[in-house]
């Protein structure tokens, strides 16, 4: 069996005043992410195919993959498949890569979120909502060692859950294989 | 195909008051945005100007403008004749308090020509101008990228990007 190919559909970038050094440290260490990836911490094998899971506060596993790029400070590839919530488990899998650039005295930190179906606007909305919350709450531990703080609730959009049952149920991406 | 559209949302840790005065106030804004100041008397209607050195960099009329919570203009690139034969843009901030301590900024820039070589060079510039504005508001010092000093390569690098996809 082929590769499954992974097609970008978010993509989100931000300079932090810090180091590629630290800013890796920030992506792959428990202690950073429980700070600002809602409470989540990492677990992330340092080795290509090792496993990575990232870890409700409750200790239970919301999401999982493998690890598909590890070149320290630079890049980290890892797929991810949501485990938390019961019909989510059966979407294929996402490929999640962070990109860490040094640029004009800052880093340049670059989010990428790709998918290997035709993923609906309505699924792609939840990380597109929790990104820059995820990725602004970063550059601040780093920058001023304080988190962004949830004034909100933040859940997954209703619209969201309606468009996932439907893939489901439908499964698009099976068809897309048979068609190849 | 949908129209092209930059999108760019950020948590800051500060006011609305604050921010919209990061946003509106040339002081502020020369700053964190590649040394510019923008000027206008911020009245629908009314012109904005983004000024480096003496040079009009950027300019545009006040649409619309709902202190601390909304402002939108657009947005005529004239630094470059590659950006500046472009029909104007148009950016929106929105500015929303989260119940916590911090506001959720939403930037969208849209109402592109199709093809638009603006739009390649702000889907650029967007994110780190306004990383540098919460970096501003949060540690009171914006990025090293965004300084009057990186603003030159900035927009060289922009130029290139514009005329390398030209034709």
């Amino acid at each position: 069996m082929s590769e499954p190919k992974f097609v970008p559909n978010t993509v989100y970038v931000t300079y932090i005043a810090s180091t590629p050094e630290k800013v890796w440290e920030a992506l792959t260490r428990a202690e950073f992410t429980r700070q600002y990836f809602f409470g989540h911490s990492i677990e992330v094998e340092a080795k290509v195919g090792g496993n990575f899971i990232l870890r409700a506060p409750d200790g239970s596993v919301h999401m999982s993959g493998r690890v598909i790029e590890y070149d320290p400070p630079r890049r980290l590839a890892t797929t991810w498949r949501v485990e938390g919530m019961e019909s989510f488990r059966e979407l294929p899998e996402s490929l999640v890569t962070y990109e860490i650039e040094p640029m004009g005295g800052s880093v340049k930190l670059t989010m990428t979120e790709a998918h290997q179906w035709d993923i609906p606007d309505a699924i792609l909305a939840g990380g597109r909502q929790g990104w820059p919350f995820i990725l602004s709450s970063l550059k601040s531990v780093l920058e001023t060692g304080k988190p962004i703080e949830i004034g909100v609730k933040m859940g997954p959009p209703p619209e969201m859950m309606a468009a996932v049952k439907e893939a489901v149920a439908r499964k698009p991406w099976v068809k897309s294989a048979e068609k190849r | 195909m949908s129209e092209p559209k930059f999108i760019y949302v950020t948590y800051i840790a500060t006011t609305p008051e604050k921010l919209w005065q990061a946003l509106t106030d040339g002081a502020f804004t020369r700053q964190f945005w590649f040394g510019t100041s923008v000027e206008s008397d911020w009245s629908r209607g009314s012109r904005v100007i983004f000024r480096s050195g003496g040079e009009v960099h950027d300019t545009g009329e006040v649409l619309d403008c709902v202190p601390y919570r909304r402002l939108s203009y657009s947005w005529q690139v004239e630094f470059h004749e590659v950006f500046r034969r472009e029909k104007p843009s148009r950016v929106t901030f929105e500015l929303e308090p989260t119940g916590g301590p911090e506001v959720k900024l939403t930037v969208t820039h849209d109402e592109f020509e199709p093809g638009s070589k603006v739009h390649a060079a702000v889907s650029n510039g967007w994110p780190m101008i306004l990383s540098s504005l919460k970096s501003l508001l949060e540690t009171g010092r914006p990025s090293a990228s965004t300084s009057a000093e990186q603003a030159h390569d900035a927009r060289e690098r922009a130029i290139a990007l514009a005329e390398s996809n030209a034709g």
